[in-house]
């Protein structure tokens, strides 16, 4: 398959999703995002935040005709005979990293993935190896995951997905629960990746430090988009989608180092 | 494999017994018990023989007898029944040590003490020279429905992770004044343990979702594929192949 470098990693048209309970999580929501850009995704809880995540690998929707609207993943549609190569290429990293890694040893786990696709042998080893090279836990790879400390299961359940050589990272809350050490170490391996990221959090700083973009998802649809600095400084969309900055923190007076 | 992955009954170390493929060596401990189940009561001197095997696979694996004879205790409960066989067993009654006991009593404990024990000795020596993980792998290899593997790589993933939570929700309790005191309290706990099903069954389904995210299709797909050389299965056949001499031998002479 050939990309030209105009396709964006991820493009959402319109999703619309209602639960079957009734409760209608996402209102047409729009997003774009480029190859290689890192991008926030702010809101408050029930925002429809975890329901849009959802659907970009088609857990929800996935076109068994329960949503409307569209999404595609490096051109390709999310559709049912795509999920298998859709999942391949958004690597969501969920909340809990006791959630995400289930396998009895890091190694395993980290092949997981890669060996779902299809991958076997010497160069499946490789690309455990290189995965867990990238965020620093080559070391760890024959232990159990229950042994690692919360910043080094967080870790290592970034490698999980990175294992898969995703066309596009989604983090969930990557920075919950961690200490400043551990969250900075993670932003350093962020950063260091050269792979298109979409995050959803709650840490507006950690958002300013890493994200050039941010959306506000809001009453299910996207309610702001502009770059991160400028929208943490507008204190009248920040007031209106329940977004507060951390006492003290002025985003203004952030000198960014890029 | 790591350090931190052994569990109580395994013993880190390294011998020919450790490096045996895991499918070998459960199918050898496999066959040893059939073959000591298989064998007439009558044959005293056979269990004995079956004891001198295990305790030459024992020294070959450098697993120290009093390790061995600790872990036996295990049996304990298991073996009460046997002991009072004797007293109840209608039969000929012989007189022991002023007792009077059954005789066809006396030859059921026995029978149940010689093999369960000879069963357990063995079950402790594969467990001690081989690491769960390991165990899973082998069983996998020998066919064994590979849902009842996951299931069981699951237990071992998240076994620490719920007595975690069981821990945390009793802190919990405790903080705010509870401490089980008796018949009274069982409620508070009941109710406990159902919020933990509650909890695990969700945790269950967030995993479940992680797995489909990743490729899940309803097979584990196979990351360590474990193999073994035509040496390696002679090695482990010695034990069972051994007790079958003295198996077949028993029933001859008796």
């Amino acid at each position: 398959m050939t990309l030209s470098l105009e396709t964006p990693s991820l493009e959402v048209s319109g999703l619309a999703f209602a639960y079957p309970d009734g409760h209608q999580a996402l209102f047409g929501v729009d997003l774009t995002v480029r190859r290689g850009e890192r991008v926030a995704l702010l809101g408050p809880n029930g925002a429809g935040k975890t329901t849009l995540v959802l659907h970009l690998n088609g857990i929800l929707g996935g076109g068994d005709g329960s949503g409307v609207g569209s999404v595609r993943v490096a051109g390709l549609p999310v559709t049912k005979p795509n999920l298998a190569e859709v999942r391949r290429r958004v690597g969501i990293v969920f909340q809990d990293p006791d959630d995400q890694l289930f396998m009895p040893t890091v190694r395993e786990d980290v092949a997981f993935g890669p060996a779902a696709a299809g991958l076997r042998g010497a160069a499946l080893e490789e690309r455990v190896h290189a995965a867990l090279e990238r965020v620093g836990m080559a070391d760890f790879a024959d232990r159990p995951p229950h042994h690692l400390s919360f910043g080094q299961r967080r870790r290592v359940a970034v490698a999980t997905v990175l294992a898969m050589e995703p066309e596009i990272l989604v983090l969930d809350e990557p920075s919950s629960n961690l200490d400043p050490a551990s969250r900075r170490e993670l932003a350093d391996i962020l950063r260091s990746l050269d792979v298109t990221v979409l995050m959803v959090t709650h840490d507006l700083p950690y958002a300013l430090e890493l994200c050039e973009r941010s959306v506000i998802l809001s009453g299910g649809v996207i309610a702001a988009d502009g770059p991160t600095g400028e929208l943490l400084c507008d204190e009248d969309t920040m007031r209106a989608h329940r977004l507060e900055l951390p006492f003290g923190f002025d985003p203004r007076s952030v000198v960014m180092g890029r | 494999m790591g350090a931190g992955h052994a569990h109580k009954l395994y013993r880190h170390a390294r011998s020919p017994v450790h490096e045996l493929p895991p499918h070998c060596k459960l199918a050898a401990v496999f066959c040893f018990v059939l073959v000591v189940v298989a064998t007439p009561r009558e044959a005293v001197w056979a269990f004995g023989l079956y004891a001198l095997l295990l305790a030459a696979v024992a020294g070959a694996a450098r697993v120290p007898y009093g390790f061995l004879l600790r872990r036996l205790l295990i049996e304990v409960p298991f073996v009460a029944f046997a002991l009072l066989m004797p007293f109840v067993v209608p039969g000929e009654k012989v007189g022991v040590l002023g007792l009077s006991l059954s005789e066809p009593g006396l030859w059921g404990a026995w029978n149940i003490l010689a093999k369960g024990t000879l069963g357990v000795a063995a079950s402790v020596l594969l467990a001690a020279t081989t690491e769960l993980r390991a165990l899973l792998l082998g069983l996998e290899r020998l066919r064994m429905p590979p849902l009842l593997v996951q299931i069981a790589s699951f237990m071992i993933r998240y076994g620490d992770v719920v007595t975690d939570e069981m821990r945390r929700m009793r802190i919990a309790r405790e903080s705010r004044g509870f401490t089980a005191r008796g018949v009274r309290h069982w409620g508070v706990l009941a109710k406990s343990a159902g919020a933990l099903f509650i909890r695990s069954y969700e945790r269950g389904e967030r995993v479940h979702l992680a797995m489909v995210s990743r490729g899940y299709t309803g097979v584990m797909p196979v990351i360590d594929d474990v193999t073994a050389t035509r040496a390696q299965w002679t090695h482990a056949a010695a034990l069972p192949l051994a007790a079958l001499a003295v198996c077949l031998t028993g029933w001859t002479l008796t």
